[in-house]
């Protein structure tokens, strides 16, 4: 039987670890992660776990020793959020280019400039090009799912783990939770085996060599081909963990998208307002519906697409500026995986929108939609960047 | 046991040759010393930060590491190298390993007294059981000979170069040792390249059997930054310890212990010609510049005898 509690997302995170047991922690204290290694370092001292916790003394040293730990034949964790992630960013493509499937919570958080606590995704999205699987959260039940399947997807694909979930919204908010009995959690996470390590007897390995040009192509080839590998690995593990738990997920969740004609693009815990938001749309007699985005990486390109090739406009939704003055990240991405499949009858628009913690009302999400109901009816896109809920 | 060079060159090579580094350059001398004092059968795992050791010995597919290695950045040797003591613990304590292992990191100055400062300071803070070996060569060499803050006054380095206004490096070079000692770690030292290379193996043999973190601090002159015939190197050391410009100190719990007092303090002079970086100094006018060396050499020498007597 499952068990039903009551967690934050940082509690039904740091639960899941101490399920899960890992060898060892490196981890450094920052708004709104921090109590995710308090948490856990409470299991370390209670001797709860066989982990061993290093405090370090930054967020680019908790990368280092995860990636010294995982090297030596270790699975290792860490948790962290905005500038700590921006801080350790040269660490995390060492981590995916040495192929060290390591597991890092996010806390996802805005990037100083103004300094702000509060959620939004330019952390997550600034690293989004270091290799990493990133897997987003709509809330905390997802938070602690997604966080049950990372080492299974990591570490059949060789490639490092981002769990995001959205700062303060899930990570400090109580919500219902069904938990996995810690034998089942141990059962289908398994133990981790690498099959070369620092640490293995008789057989020294050397990790991290310098890569001339004759050489260096071939591994980040490599690389992108173990991104690529990672969509199937995804699913397969997605369709076991719903075969344990009786919750399925995806690359992408559709929401409402059958017959819908105008259509969101999503990523987060916005995409539980948008629910609201659409049901009573639809309430009106409106086909309106929505694709979260679950997997950032890999890029869901063809999911996507088949999502979204019968309507006739959509908005991807950028928790996140790209300061290109054009577009942000989701709807750059997207817009290149419907222009590669020849899919170009629908009309996209993009929303910036909820930076630095801009509260996302279900009204903020009726104002996306009146917006692309009056580019349905006219035909008229009009500007494509667009800001939600701002004073100009 | 008495140390007996001829036994200790017998030793098993743990650093293979064919590597890219220069001649003349201390670098590979500090490691192949350094890992030779590894006891027969024990293995080692070694993290190196990036530097000109790096990437002159471990270009794929090559590696002249006989031992487990791994390289993460320049600035983290430190943090890595306790990330992988920290998993053998881990392993260890739960009985998915059973051999015993020494942890060894190398960097180079830059790597260690500058951008991996922070990264070493916490790694020593934290006690683990590892041994960090700086090999000093004063700037950042594998870039090109800037100036570190390892670098001493006056040397003539690439982003601290002899102008018409500004002599060198304006700054003394930090005290990094001390700075260690300050940590409260078990053993912390401070060798080079001398004789029979007793000093250097007794001390790397203390610092990786002593439980605990462990700092060396070993100089390890670089012949295209200091410019000198690679043929010199071992004079140079040499002078660096007869000058007193690079004393050969212990601090063991704490207690600072002098393992060499020259019977002929030797006048800096002597260690500065030998070198193209300080070559200005020597030229007319500039006398000032060769008193305030002396004067600094004088002044840290004082304040480490004066370490070493206290009780």
């Amino acid at each position: 039987m499952s068990i039903r509690e009551r967690l934050s997302g940082n509690e039904a995170i740091a639960y899941a670890m101490k399920q899960i047991n890992p060898d060892v922690m490196g981890a450094y204290p920052i708004t709104p992660s921090t109590e995710i290694p308090q948490y856990f370092s409470t299991y370390v001292d209670n001797g709860e776990v066989d982990t061993e916790f290093i405090a370090v003394e930054s967020e680019h040293s908790a990368m280092s020793t995860c990636i010294g730990a995982q090297a030596a034949g270790a699975r290792a964790i860490s948790a962290t959020s905005s500038c700590g992630l921006i801080y350790m960013a040269e660490m995390l493509y060492v981590a995916a280019s040495n192929r060290l499937p390591i597991t890092l919570a996010v806390c996802c958080r805005a990037l100083t400039g103004p300094i702000n606590i509060h959620n939004d995704h330019s952390d997550a999205m600034s690293v989004g090009d270091a290799g990493w699987v990133m897997l987003f959260a709509e809330n905390n039940q997802e938070a602690y799912d997604n966080y049950l399947q990372a080492m299974r997807i990591g570490e059949a694909v060789s490639l490092p783990v981002m769990i995001c979930q959205d700062g303060f919204i899930t990570s400090h908010a109580i919500e219902n939770i069904e938990l996995v009995e810690t034998e089942k959690v141990k059962e289908f996470v398994g133990t981790y085996k690498p099959e070369h390590y620092l640490l293995k007897k008789g057989e020294p390995m050397a990790v991290g060599a310098f890569g001339m040009p004759a050489y260096s192509m071939e591994s980040k080839r490599q690389q992108a081909q173990a991104m690529i590998d990672a969509k199937d690995v995804i699913r397969k593990v997605s369709d076991e963990f719903a075969r344990m738990t009786g919750r399925q997920y995806g690359l992408i969740e559709k929401y409402r998208m059958d017959d819908a004609e105008e259509a969101i693009v999503i990523i987060g815990s916005s995409a539980g307002t948008a629910r609201e938001c659409i049901d009573a749309l639809r309430a009106q007699g409106k086909k309106v519906g929505m694709v979260k985005v679950r997997s950032f990486r890999p890029f869901p390109a063809e999911d996507l697409v088949d999502a979204l090739k019968n309507v006739k406009v959509f908005a991807a939704m950028d928790k996140d500026d790209s300061c290109n003055a054009h577009c942000g990240p989701l709807y750059a991405e997207l817009c290149a995986a419907m222009y590669a499949a020849g899919v170009n009858g629908p009309k996209g628009i993009n929303y910036i929108y909820g930076l630095g913690g801009r509260d996302v009302t279900v009204d903020s999400i009726g104002r996306v939609f009146a917006g692309l109901e009056e580019i349905a009816a006219t035909g008229e896109v009009g500007e494509t960047y667009r800001f939600l809920d701002v004073r100009e | 046991m008495s140390y007996n060079l001829k036994e200790n060159l017998q030793k098993e090579e743990r650093f293979a040759g064919g590597h890219r580094m220069c001649a003349g350059c201390g670098s590979p001398i500090a490691i192949r010393t350094v890992l030779r004092q590894l006891d027969e059968g024990d293995r080692a795992i070694v993290t190196g930060a990036t530097s000109c050791m790096e990437v002159s010995t471990f270009m794929y597919p090559y590696t002249s590491w006989k031992d487990s290695f791994i390289h993460n950045a320049f600035e983290n040797a430190a943090a890595t190298c306790s990330g992988v003591e920290t998993a053998y613990r881990s392993l260890k304590k739960q009985g998915k390993i059973d051999e015993s292992c020494k942890f060894i990191a190398f960097g180079g100055d830059g790597g260690t007294y500058d951008i991996g400062f922070q990264s070493l300071s916490g790694a020593m803070e934290r006690g683990h059981d590892m041994v960090y070996v700086c090999y000093d060569n004063e700037a950042y060499m594998n870039t090109g000979i800037q100036r570190s803050s390892s670098t001493p006054r006056f040397a003539d380095t690439t982003t601290s170069p002899v102008g018409k206004v500004v002599p060198g490096k304006s700054q003394q070079k930090k005290n990094l040792t001390k700075i260690m000692v300050a940590h409260g770690i078990p053993y912390a030292a401070q060798t080079t390249f001398i004789g029979n290379f007793k000093d250097i193996s007794e001390k790397a043999h203390k610092a990786i059997y002593t439980p605990g973190a462990a700092f060396l601090n070993i100089m390890a002159p670089c012949p295209r930054g200091w410019r000198y015939p690679s043929g010199d190197l071992m004079e140079i050391t040499k002078l660096a310890v007869e000058t007193c410009v690079w004393p050969l100190y212990e601090v063991i719990e704490g207690k600072y212990v002098l393992n060499y007092r020259p019977k002929n303090k030797l006048p800096v002079t002597e260690y500065l010609k030998r070198q193209g970086r300080f070559s200005h100094m020597f030229k007319a006018g500039n006398e000032w510049m060769l008193e305030a060396a002396q004067k600094e050499v004088d002044r840290n020498w004082e304040d480490l005898q004066n370490l070493c007597e206290q009780r």
